[in-house]
């Protein structure tokens, strides 16, 4: 990721955030994207007891996939941040939580309308996972607040790698909730993937869309995090004009007593 | 094809609000660009990073 991110180092006003990395991951993501709709919707087939709801699982489970790797990164960030004061860490942790909400969120709303195909409702608070996905999407969201506070950005930072790390022990319990929960009423099945429930065209598709939706996910990290980094450059750039002008004014202000003086 | 309703909006809000996350990315990324100093512009070698 660093040589990915460190590659065509200078930017360009019209590129913005873009470069030769980016461009390409972004047309090999878009073009992706529309194999995978054709993939979806017209050559997959139907689940003999789903029917075509089971298309669902081609944006749904990618989604949650993604959405794990996007907090693990953060949790890394975060360790990286309390532990070695690390800006790169912090910079990456902080955009992999804006990419992971929005995955996350995603999660949750793909998976909702799912449920409403297959188990005839969108919401069910009995479901471990369905509760404790949203109880991860929350304390995200919650570290996203913390990062968008006014003052000291390292604190913000600090509290945010706290939270992130949370957000990270919540992880095990969700992807567990349907193994360790399995006794109590709940909707969601055992993983269809790891059981080898899922096989041929379906499988393929599966597979072609987490590789997408990657794809299309490290584009984003990468944006994300030069965001982040210019940001970065800007509030030190203010901060140094802001310095420089506030000691032009004291030495203004100091001239004019002297004259006074005289 | 059954339920293609709700197939048409689950798939159709994801790849829409992944378009429009992408955008606001490039718009913030194009508009942040214009206001860094021609020094501070590169990725990894600010002097302020501990690397």
């Amino acid at each position: 990721m660093t040589k990915l991110m460190t590659d065509d180092t200078i930017i360009d006003r019209q590129r913005g955030t873009g470069s030769r990395t980016t461009f390409w991951l972004g047309v090999v993501g878009l073009v992706g994207a529309i194999a995978l709709v054709f993939l979806g919707f017209f050559v997959a087939p139907p689940d003999d007891f789903q029917k075509d709801a089971v298309r669902m699982i081609f944006i749904h489970v990618p989604m949650a996939i993604l959405t794990y790797v996007a907090f693990s990164l953060t949790a890394i960030g975060s360790v990286a941040w309390l532990w070695k004061r690390s800006i790169w860490w912090d910079t990456v942790a902080h955009g992999a939580a804006e990419v992971g909400v929005m995955f996350s969120g995603l999660t949750l709303f793909t998976g909702s309308i799912w449920g409403r195909i297959t188990w005839g409702t969108y919401w069910d608070w009995g479901d471990v996972r369905l509760v404790t996905t949203l109880i991860l999407f929350l304390i995200m969201v919650g570290y996203l607040a913390v990062r968008s506070f006014d003052g000291d950005e390292a604190v913000n930072a600090t509290r945010a790698a706290v939270i992130g790390l949370i957000g990270a022990a919540n992880m095990p319990v969700v992807n567990r909730s349907v193994t360790w929960w399995s006794s109590r009423r709940t909707l969601h099945q055992k993983s269809s993937l790891v059981n080898g429930k899922i096989e041929g065209l379906t499988l393929f598709t599966l597979m072609f869309a987490l590789v997408v939706f990657s794809i299309i996910m490290l584009w984003m990290l990468i944006h994300r995090f030069r965001i982040s980094w210019l940001e970065r450059q800007v509030s030190e750039g203010d901060l140094s004009e802001a310095l420089t002008a506030r000691r032009a004014e004291a030495r203004a202000g100091m001239d004019r007593e002297t004259e006074e003086n005289k | 094809m059954t339920d293609l309703g709700y197939l048409l909006v689950g798939w159709g809000v994801s790849l829409g609000v992944i378009g429009l996350y992408s955008l606001s990315l490039v718009r913030r990324g194009r508009t942040l660009a214009s206001r860094v100093p021609a020094d501070r512009r590169r990725w990894m070698t600010t002097e302020s990073d501990p690397k």
